[in-house]
């Protein structure tokens, strides 16, 4: 297996505050990794870096072998790259099926002029009815989002971000606020997902599903590496135990 | 129809050009502007000084078009860094802006404005129907626009930024993209001005005539073509069937963008769009 994804020597700073300092971070294509560690960590400032979204004082990115360092967030999603967030963010002005189909469209919408001259959406609504069937959601298609539970919400980000055909899907605390059997539903479907052949970046502080569902570990603490590697053989390193135990 | 009544759809018909114009950059885009009077005058500026240059009027209404929506992509772009009530203290710096200037330039003529601009030379009812052309033309426009995906990706941009980039949207070329054509249309609204008053002096082009704009684009609902429309018609005509509300004009229309902004946000569009509901429902 090679790298799609290398992010290397990333510091951030927040003012005076070292959000992240020399991190390294290397994901392996199609497989699924969980990037964990306690509050703080550091976690969504380096998913955030990686998509752009977070400017950082030092990096590398690359992504599939190209330096993405300096590219703009939009360029960066244009060569595979998806995110979810970890708190929802539905377009609300639209239906669940147009959530979806927008993003199904991104090759529409890529440039001004393509956006002006084509109009019809058919194709994209009926492409994202394939993303709400693969998530379970299909019933919801015509729902206003902002009358949905959050465990609607949570697979709408995640067939948004698949939507836009990424070569790696970056998942923010997708299991956060869903009761126990919402959260392992939808652990089952991400690894689903993993398992057709999607690379997956995953921050959770669900443990239990995280060792169920991850082929690999990699642990920030205070904004540093920890650890990474098999997820039973990181979890028994006495000082990964530390940063969740405090002891 | 008498002269007084097509003097007063023409005037109506210039104002549906520029709330529609409007209503891409906040209503379809998001993004508030509390300048667009700036635009409306640079196009009336600008065909006023090319008709008394002689220039004919088809090629003075493009270059009014233009120039406006060249100096609204370069204020876009100023403006890309800011949003929300931000973007509305910046575009309302450019309507002080463009008073301030104007009134400071002997060539656009000063406090006392451009007189003796020269007539279209078509006869009013012509000028109307050519004004009402451009109106329709431009309600097309924005109706095509919001059914096209740059529609839809507007759509996106107004409803969270963040989200839309995320997907891998180029939200500032859409934003510019939105006022590019947005004061552009103000443009050629200003240039229809410029023609049916043959006077212009730049207190027309201020502060408050943007907030008038942005009120019609409020209470129409903002991004619904329709609701502006109609919107922009009630609230020209008014004043002119009830004189009493003419003193009071600005109070009105204060009223107005308040109660709709606390009571119905989504304008007269999302109230009729509830009575159809409660109709069927």
């Amino acid at each position: 297996m090679s790298a799609i994804l290398l992010a290397k020597s990333v510091t951030v700073k927040f003012g005076g505050v070292t959000a992240l300092d020399n991190v390294h971070m290397e994901v392996e294509e199609g497989e699924f990794l969980s990037l964990i560690g306690p509050n703080g960590a550091g976690k969504t400032t380096l998913l955030n870096t990686i998509t752009g979204v977070v400017t950082p004082v030092t990096a590398a990115l690359s992504l599939g072998g190209k330096d993405i360092t300096h590219l703009s967030t939009h360029h960066r999603i244009k060569l595979g790259l998806a995110l979810t967030h970890q708190i929802v963010r539905p377009f609300q002005s639209m239906t669940v099926q147009e959530n979806v189909a927008f993003a199904a469209g991104y090759k529409k919408v890529r440039n001004i002029l393509s956006s002006f001259t084509s109009v019809s959406r058919a194709p994209e609504m009926k492409k994202a009815m394939e993303f709400l069937h693969m998530l379970g959601i299909e019933q919801y298609k015509d729902q206003e989002v902002s009358k949905l539970p959050l465990g609607v919400l949570k697979r709408l980000e995640v067939a948004r971000a698949l939507a836009i055909e990424p070569k790696i899907l970056l998942l923010d605390e997708p299991l956060a606020g869903l009761n126990s059997q919402e959260a392992g539903k939808l652990a089952d479907t991400v690894k689903s997902i993993s398992q057709k052949g999607m690379t997956i970046v995953m921050i959770e502080h669900n443990l239990s599903e995280v060792l169920r569902i991850s082929d690999r570990l990699h642990v920030l603490d205070n904004g540093r590496n920890l650890a990474q590697g098999e997820p039973a053989a990181v979890m028994n390193q006495p000082e990964v135990r530390a940063a969740y135990l405090g002891s | 129809m008498g002269l007084y009544e097509i003097s007063l759809a023409t005037g109506v018909g210039i104002y549906i050009i520029l709330a529609v114009s409007l209503n891409l950059i906040t209503g379809y885009c998001g993004q508030i502007s509390l300048g667009h009077a700036a635009f409306y005058g640079i196009g009336a500026y600008t065909v006023a000084l090319l008709s008394k240059m002689g220039w004919p009027m088809y090629l003075t209404l493009g270059a009014g078009f233009l120039v406006a929506g060249i100096i609204g992509t370069i204020i876009g772009l100023a403006s890309l860094r800011v949003k929300e009530d931000f973007l509305a203290i910046v575009t309302m710096g450019v309507a002080f802006l463009f008073v301030g200037i104007v009134r400071q330039q002997e060539f656009l003529g000063g406090e006392m404005g451009i007189s003796g601009i020269p007539s279209h030379g078509m006869s009013k009812p012509g000028y109307l129907a050519l004004v009402c052309g451009f109106a329709i033309l431009s309600i097309l426009f924005s109706w095509y626009l919001k059914r096209s995906w740059m529609g839809f990706a507007f759509d996106a941009v107004a409803d969270d930024e963040k989200t839309a980039r995320v997907l891998g949207l180029d939200i500032k070329a859409y934003k510019l993209t939105a006022f590019a054509m947005g004061t552009a249309i103000a443009g050629l609204a200003g240039g229809l001005y410029a023609y049916y008053t043959r006077f212009i002096v730049p207190d027309t082009f201020g502060f408050i005539e943007s907030v008038t704009i942005l009120s019609m684009v409020a209470v129409g609902g903002i991004g619904s073509i329709f609701g502006v429309v109609i919107a922009t018609i009630l609230l020209v005509l008014m004043p002119e069937f009830f004189r009493f509300i003419n003193d009071y004009r600005l109070l009105l229309y204060g009223v107005l963008l308040f109660s709709v902004m606390r009571f119905a946000p989504q304008g007269l569009a999302g109230f009729f769009s509830y009575l159809v509901k409660r109709k069927e429902g």
